[in-house]
């Protein structure tokens, strides 16, 4: 017996809702045998894991804080890749537009209007599009391949931060540990009600607001647009895409833009929210996380949003499983993979039915 | 000032070898059409496999044979998820990377703060002892000499044989492999399963010869530097062996520099091997044909036959 | 719509076993948070010995809790919170990056009491705590300068702040005390902890002509490469005599025990309060682990400077003490005053080598 794969007519619409469905039985079959091997009650132990992040209204707060950063790095690089423009560096965008917005708070602390917000956000853009930038022009002015010379810089750009925050920026009342003055005021994002006391209350800063708007914008632009056309074809056959006329090198421009800015905003957002001030560890890998997002939402940005969702429960689920269940932190890192894996799997149902194949028909050549 | 260099030399290699046999392997999965960015995972598997075996049995050989093992039963989860699934590669080498660390920090959690049996250097009466050239030479442990070979060996298989072309076939365009007969999905869970075993092997040499202990994250981000330097050979093993020990070489003289007490921020001095990199690398793509032509086509895409 | 009802019904079934869980826990809830994981046999390693043995010394009066790898940054806050959350009562957070989230958490919830290592910050329910590590180091430096037949050492560090300065000048104090003219040749490796990158910096220093080498990172990788070689070296955090059976001179070790104990017990009395606590020696903080590979006028050398601190008649920063670019500082006959100490950012004179500033 083989297990096959049978190319569907179209796309399986049912499928594409089913799927994840499926993976997450199956994740949750497997999770409840992993925790009873552990010696744990199977339910309780996935009702840690994935009721309670939804349960409270601080657990969704800490939802929607964790999946901000990785909807607007993902639903970026979603594009990115689509288009076969390969940006594995949007870790280092961050950080680089966390560095470049940080400017404002370290050298003019008292610069404190609504204008201080929207300049630090836009230099936190900034920065990440023009760190972004130095692998767009060497893939356009040299054909250096993007991926290595994006993730390399990732290194590059973290130890300029930790230069920086050991050395020249750091607080001087700080008795001269790495970090920055704390930011104040307008330096720091502002937050508001987004379900009243009734139900909530849930707070949520503008960080969030940006993803959504993000993800929209970007899903219009794929969806609706002539620019979004373009950008499908060059991934799906650049050599069509260079006899429509299309610039493949305007396309990588576009992208490495698009992606290392939207990773510079969140960058800044975190280092103006969660963080506060500029220090040597400013991001738990959201940058490379993000991948997996973009990834798993099918490189479609309002997928995006919902993948980043998902494994924003997967982290908080497996943090709180550490806490309530003693599991370690290893067993939550395998339980995310397996979940992954099942996610990953299953969407191949999109496209395929599975059917089992005895030796004996393997040997018949049946064309349809 | 020859005892110093002898001694950089010597760590050089120690260092440049677990990034050799790593990226070795990642070529020979690219070369065949799959990408896994599983790499680190796979590694950490290798390294706590190698050093529980090893200490179990007392013998470091059998530690490496475990590292190898497990290395490829790893991967081998990936080419099912990827080939008979065909799930995307990119995100579930990922996750490969996720639950590989998750295992690895598992399983070791017994072996913490337990010394390891170490992969002894080889000692050949006579050469050995040759000042300077013979502990470079003839003195150094058996997983050193094997990436070498395994280097030599990949380059000649797939340049040189009847396989070599199949499997640059499957990678190139995996369409006409299969026209002409070929299993386009067997070839390409060899060549993982080839991958999975240098990864496990590169592991094992971190927590049997390099270092040799167990501890979390001991693989700390090399499995990354491997798939670079992959990108960085441009798919060509032997730019393999001098991207890793380009690497190798600039991170120690790093500390060397260091050391002698120069005065340059040491951040500078641990982004060199990456900046230096990145600027070999443009020179290079200057030849933009030789790049073009061992670029895998078929690279990531994922391939079911028609029937 | 199957699967709802079956979500319902483990809901239903958990939250039933999680109220049953709390009526068992009349128990006193205490936490920690790592900024490693446990399974470093290094700092957060230590750490995590600290709890279990509380633990097992208040028995069932308590439960422990811990998250590990989280990371400086934003999971600090929201790790820090959810501990609170789940009814822990009194909760330390062992990495100086934790420092913010605490005070921030902590003004959230007056009822739980914090413990934060190594930072500066203090508010009515956040103590602060660390250990003096220096004074173990000065002790190294004195063995290191006997023992040393170069003159040399070679020193490893991770990352320029102020305690990892403070070290590498209570070792070149204690060094030149015993031979004025005593050498230190540093690496940054800019990592806490990566094994094969120890190794390197080792076998680069050793190359060098240093033959003693001492580490201010985790791995015990630094000690094999010495123990390979045929040279000394220092333990760190641990005791790795394990390791480096011929190369272990002495380690300096954090023991959290005591303190952990302690200060658990204190609120189980209702005894607690906000304090400042900085322990070395003398409180069983910093210990140094057993004097081996040494001849005994070295190792009667050693236990005598660890008397000495101990009964508070030697401090290793005692003034005057000359800067590197040759200023003075500190009154003669007189420690520096814990202040200055926490943020030092100088070296002193004899060592070479460059601080970022």
């Amino acid at each position: 017996m083989r297990l096959v794969l049978e190319k569907r007519a179209e796309h399986s619409a049912k499928m594409a809702l089913l799927s994840p469905i499926i993976a997450i039985v199956l994740t949750l079959i497997t999770g409840g045998i992993i925790f009873a091997l552990r010696g744990l009650d199977p339910l309780a132990a996935l009702y840690v894991y994935f009721v309670e992040p939804l349960a409270t209204s601080w657990s969704i707060e800490q939802l929607i804080v964790k999946a901000t950063p990785l909807a607007l790095i993902g639903a970026g690089l979603a594009i990115s890749y689509r288009a076969s423009a390969w940006n594995i560096g949007a870790e280092g965008q961050f950080t680089a537009g966390a560095i470049l917005g940080a400017v404002i708070p370290v050298f003019l602390p008292d610069l404190q209007s609504p204008l201080t917000l929207l300049l630090m956000l836009l230099l936190g853009i900034a920065g990440g599009m023009a760190y972004a930038s130095i692998p767009a022009f060497l893939k356009n002015r040299f054909g250096t391949n993007e991926i290595l010379t994006s993730l390399m810089l990732v290194y590059v750009v973290q130890l300029l931060l930790d230069w920086l925050v050991r050395g020249p920026w750091r607080d001087p009342q700080g008795y001269n540990f790495p970090k920055t003055v704390a930011f104040s005021g307008w330096q720091t994002l502002p937050s508001f009600q987004l379900l009243p006391p009734s139900v909530g209350p849930v707070y949520v800063n503008l960080g969030a607001v940006f993803a959504v708007l993000a993800v929209l914008a970007l899903a219009v632009l794929m969806g609706r647009t002539l620019k979004g056309f373009e950008l499908s074809v060059q991934g799906l056959a650049p050599r069509a895409g260079r006899f429509s006329g299309f610039a493949r090198n305007r396309t990588v421009w576009f992208c490495f833009l698009l992606s290392g800015g939207l990773a510079g905003l969140a960058g800044i957002c975190e280092v103006m929210s969660t963080v506060g001030q500029l220090q040597p560890g400013i991001s738990p890998g959201y940058g490379f996380t993000a991948i997996i997002v973009a990834f798993l939402g099918r490189l479609n940005p309002l997928g995006a949003l919902v993948a980043a969702f998902a494994l924003a429960i997967s982290y908080l689920g497996g943090e709180s499983a550490q806490v309530a269940l003693g599991i370690s932190d290893k067993t939550a890192r395998v339980f995310q993979g397996i979940l992954l894996f099942y996610i990953l799997a299953c969407d191949t149902l999109i496209l395929y039915r599975l059917r089992f194949q005895g030796p004996a028909a393997s040997l018949v050549e049946t064309r349809t | 000032m020859s005892e110093q260099l002898l001694s950089i030399i010597l760590t050089i290699i120690t260092a440049s070898t677990p990034l050799l046999l790593a990226s070795m392997g990642e070529l020979v999965a690219e070369r065949s059409g799959v990408i896994n960015l599983g790499v680190e995972g796979m590694m950490a598997v290798g390294a706590v496999s190698g050093f529980g075996a090893a200490l179990l049995t007392g013998s470091p050989y059998l530690g490496v044979v475990a590292a190898l093992v497990a290395g490829a039963a790893l991967s081998l989860l990936f080419a099912f998820l990827t080939l008979t699934m065909v799930s995307n590669q990119v995100a579930t080498g990922l996750a490969l990377t996720l639950l590989g660390l998750g295992l690895a920090g598992l399983a070791g959690e017994s072996f913490v703060g337990q010394p390891g049996v170490q992969l002894q250097k080889i000692h050949v009466p006579g050469l050995s002892d040759i000042p300077f050239l013979g502990p470079i030479l003839f003195g150094q442990d058996l997983l050193v000499y094997a990436a070498l070979i395994i280097a030599a060996g990949t380059s000649h298989v797939l340049f040189r044989t009847k396989a070599g072309l199949v499997i640059r076939a499957v990678g190139d365009s995996h369409q006409s492999a299969h026209a002409l007969g070929y299993s386009v999905a067997g070839v390409r869970y060899l060549c993982v399963m080839f991958g999975g075993a240098c990864a496990g092997l590169a592991g094992g040499y971190l927590s049997l010869a390099y270092t040799p202990q167990w501890v979390e994250n001991m693989t700390a981000g090399r499995g990354w530097i491997a798939l670079a330097l992959v990108v960085f050979a441009s798919w060509l093993p032997w730019r393999i062996v001098a991207g890793a020990y380009l690497f190798g070489t600039i991170t120690v003289m790093g500390f060397a520099l260091q050391a002698h007490g120069i005065g340059i921020p040491s951040q500078l001095l641990s982004a060199l091997p990456y900046v230096v990199t990145i600027l070999v690398l443009v020179v290079m793509s200057g030849n933009k044909a030789l790049t073009r032509a061992n670029t895998p086509a078929c690279l990531g895409q994922p391939f079911v036959p028609d029937r | 719509m199957k699967l709802k009802i079956w979500m319902t019904m483990a809901a239903a079934l958990a939250l039933g076993v999680s109220a049953s869980a709390a009526n068992a826990a009349d128990k006193l809830k205490a936490c920690w948070v790592y900024v490693g994981p446990v399974g470093d046999f290094g700092y957060s390693y230590q750490h995590d010995l600290g709890r279990k043995a509380v633990e097992k010394a208040l028995g069932d009066k308590v439960e422990t809790a811990f998250l590990e790898n989280v990371a400086e940054g934003p999971d600090a806050e929201r790790a820090i919170e959810r501990l609170a959350r789940e009814g822990c009562k009194i909760i330390f957070t062992t990495s100086f990056g934790f420092m913010d989230p605490t005070i921030k958490v902590a003004a959230k919830y007056p009822d739980v009491k914090f413990e934060h290592a190594t930072g500066y910050k203090k508010a009515d329910n956040v103590s602060i705590y660390n250990a003096r590590f220096y004074e173990g180091r000065y002790v190294m430096g004195q063995i290191a300068a006997k023992m040393s037949k170069a003159g040399v050492a070679g020193y490893i560090v991770s990352f320029p702040i102020p305690e990892v300065v403070m070290g590498i000048n209570a070792f070149m104090l204690g060094a030149q005390s015993v031979n004025p003219d005593f050498k230190v040749k540093i690496v940054w490796v800019n990592s806490w902890y990566d094994p094969g990158k120890e190794a390197d910096a080792a076998k680069v220093l050793f190359g060098q002509g240093a033959d003693i080498i001492v580490q201010h990172t985790d791995s015990t990788a630094a000690l094999q490469v010495a123990e390979e070689q045929g040279k000394l070296g220092f333990g760190q955090s641990s005791d790795m005599i394990k390791f480096a059976p011929k190369a272990q001179l002495t380690a300096n070790t954090d023991d959290w025990d005591p303190y952990y104990i302690a200060r658990v017990q204190a609120v189980l009395d209702g005894t607690w309060k906000s304090e400042d606590t900085w322990g070395g020696m003398k409180d069983g903080m910093v210990v140094l682990s057993p004097f081996t590979n040494m001849p005994d006028d070295v190792k009667k050398m050693a236990e005598d400077t660890v008397a000495k601190i101990k009964s508070g008649e030697f401090h290793p920063f005692t003034g005057p003490i000359t800067k590197q670019d040759g200023t003075v500082v500190g009154e003669a006959g007189k420690p520096l005053p814990d202040g200055e100490l926490l943020g030092m950012n100088y070296y002193i004179k004899g060592v070479d080598d460059k601080l970022p500033q």
